[in-house]
């Protein structure tokens, strides 16, 4: 019984899985986020080994240098190789915003299934204590927070994971509420199942689709958040290669030397376009039908 | 509907409670003295003392707490620990000026997105769409201070039509400031666009499925009448609250907005204040955004509820 069991999910994964393909084909600009997203995963790998120059080494006689065949992104105010600093600065940006994701998908998904699942007193505090950190737009929690703690890597990976718990946990606790009056959790209880047997085998699986496409929407507004800290000076500190930060510096110098602003901007746009289509990809692969949901 | 409001209302006042304290705790964590930070690190010992004891620094943290909530509610916002003025005018005039901003994207950014969306969503899966829903993506994504210093870049120092930099003076009225406006507005309009222009695709689309829609087209109907009395009127429903929803990222983008334009605004406050250790500064400044978008919401539900009678919400 147990094996015929598995067998048919071993299927129903199979066809699942069969189902994904022709979907993704249908939206070309999946494809493309995919190869923005591993180009720039390569880059933050084995960026420093590729990159001409070490990040911080200054050459105060060609400051400013505008592109040429040494510096194909020209120099910064310090003469620094902008071409060197945005491979390494590429490892900042998905470390700082991927480890924030991964906190805050974590911890909303434990709070947004055991809320969801339990119901009652414990679900209603969980909610409004959500509500509350909701009640404060997220870039100005951040600002003061970061204020609080003073500006420095991992504050803003525990800042951005705290920030973007309720999000995550909210739409868990949705699907879960979904799931619970489903017949194959009813059945599994009947069986005696235990509660975190049920949570674990009947309603994670489930769960997994919704919750991949949130996980790829933080991980979006999560590159913007801390690009946007970074500018305002509250995230990662100088002279890190971050490119938030090195938009912001490029601000006093880009009167005279675009090429300072152009190549970290066009990079955060890159990536933010990436992540993007990926997102709206995994969304029309996992939950097709559903409504595009953007918050 | 009565019954309902008090209850909002009642909701929100815990709300901002609930917020003050987060605000009020967190600027607790502050690195360093508030007392040392005011008189700066020549201090004499008595003189930090003196004025440890003039400011309730000696007081327990509940009182210093309600003190202050205290002060705050009956309009005494204290003074900025920088210029010595009284925080509450500069925080109100800043609070207009943001609101100038903030009402002048509004104006450019939900018309314009919910005529993409609708297009986006007539011509479903085809290139217009392919078009708004890539570009709608990029704009969503990219952070304001990326795409206003691109605009500077372009607009303000390439082209020549607009001022690159918005540090006007702060008591300017709207049409004296209006020329220092617009680049800021586009700016923030960029995410917002992209916002509304992508979610009312998604809800004309779902009304285009709907039997009604196809009920009023097989009675035949002209195509444009099917779309002004059955499909607008229904799928701009979600695009109220989307708006209103998005009141928390028009905040947002105003902060980074208006520093990357030096615009007199309350976000350009408060990080100001934040690079200054300004406590009164950041704490009003806060509660005032957390005000706004506590209202904000409030009054999408409202407008949901007026527009949609078959929502009764409890």
């Amino acid at each position: 019984m147990a094996l015929a069991n598995g067998e048919e999910k071993k299927k129903a994964g199979v066809s699942y899985l069969g189902k994904f393909f022709p979907r993704l084909r249908r939206y070309p600009t999946t494809y493309i986020g995919f190869a923005i997203i591993l180009a720039f995963l390569f880059i933050a790998i084995f960026g420093p080994m590729i990159a001409p120059y070490h990040y911080s080494q200054q050459n105060l006689a060609l400051r400013l240098d505008p592109p040429s065949e040494e510096h194909i992104f020209g120099t910064d105010q310090f003469g620094r190789d902008i071409y060197s600093r945005i491979l390494v600065g590429s490892r900042d940006v998905l470390t700082v915003a991927g480890s924030g994701t991964a906190l805050a998908v974590f911890f909303g998904l434990l709070l947004g299934l055991f809320s969801g699942y339990r119901g009652g007193l414990f679900d209603e505090m969980v909610m409004r204590a959500m509500d509350v950190i909701l009640s404060i737009p997220p870039l100005l929690l951040a600002m003061v927070i970061l204020f609080a703690l003073g500006p420095s890597r991992v504050n803003v990976i525990l800042v951005v994971g705290f920030l973007y718990i309720p999000m995550v946990a909210r739409v868990v606790r949705s699907v879960v509420l979904e799931l619970k009056t489903r017949q194959f959790v009813e059945a599994a209880r009947m069986r005696g199942e235990s509660s975190l047997y049920i949570l674990y085998k009947e309603i994670l699986p489930n769960v997994l689709p919704s919750l991949a496409v949130e996980a790829s929407m933080r991980f979006s507004y999560s590159i913007f958040l801390v690009a946007s800290l970074g500018f305002l000076g509250l995230g990662v500190q100088p002279p890190s290669p971050d490119w938030g930060l090195m938009v912001g510096e490029a601000r006093t110098w880009f009167y005279q030397a675009q090429w300072v602003l152009y190549f970290p901007a066009g990079a955060i746009a890159l990536l933010v376009v990436g992540v993007g289509f990926m997102s709206d990809g995994l969304r029309r692969m996992l939950l097709p039908g559903g409504v595009s949901d953007v918050g | 509907m009565g019954s309902y409001f008090i209850r909002r209302i009642g909701f929100i006042i815990i709300t901002l409670i609930l917020a003050s304290i987060i605000i009020f705790s967190i600027t607790q964590f502050l690195p360093g003295d508030v007392a040392q930070v005011i008189l700066g690190q020549f201090a004499t010992e008595t003189a930090i003392a003196n004025l440890r004891e003039e400011l309730g620094l000696n007081e327990p943290l509940h009182m210093q707490y309600l003190n202050w909530a205290g002060n705050f509610i009956q309009g005494d916002w204290g003074n900025s620990l920088v210029s010595r003025m009284p925080v509450r005018p500069i925080v109100t005039q800043r609070l207009v000026n943001s609101a100038m901003l903030a009402g002048l994207a509004l104006l450019i950014y939900v018309p314009l997105g919910i005529v993409l969306g609708v297009i986006a969503a007539l011509k479903r899966d085809r290139l217009p769409d392919q078009m708004i829903t890539g570009v709608s993506m990029a704009f969503v994504g990219l952070p304001e201070f990326v795409s206003g210093l691109l605009l500077i870049s372009f607009l303000a120092i390439g082209a020549g039509w607009f001022p690159a930099n918005s540090s006007i003076d702060p008591d300017s009225t709207f049409f004296q400031s209006l020329p220092y406006l617009i680049l800021p507005a586009i700016t923030v309009s960029l995410t917002g666009l992209g916002y509304v222009a992508r979610m009312t695709r998604s809800g004309t689309i779902d009304v285009l499925r709907s039997d009604y829609v196809r009920a009023a087209e097989l009675k035949g109907l002209p195509g444009s009448q099917v779309l002004t009395r059955h499909v607008l009127r229904n799928s701009l429903l979600p695009t109220v609250t989307i708006v209103a929803m998005g009141i928390g990222w028009l905040l947002g983008g105003l902060i980074v907005t208006e520093a990357v334009y030096g615009y007199p605004g309350l976000g350009r406050l408060l990080v100001y204040g934040i690079q200054r250790q300004d406590l009164p500064i950041i704490q009003a400044g806060s509660m005032i955004v957390v005000a706004v978008y506590s209202l904000s919401n409030l009054a999408a539900d409202i407008i949901y509820g007026m527009l949609n009678p078959r929502i009764r919400v409890d």
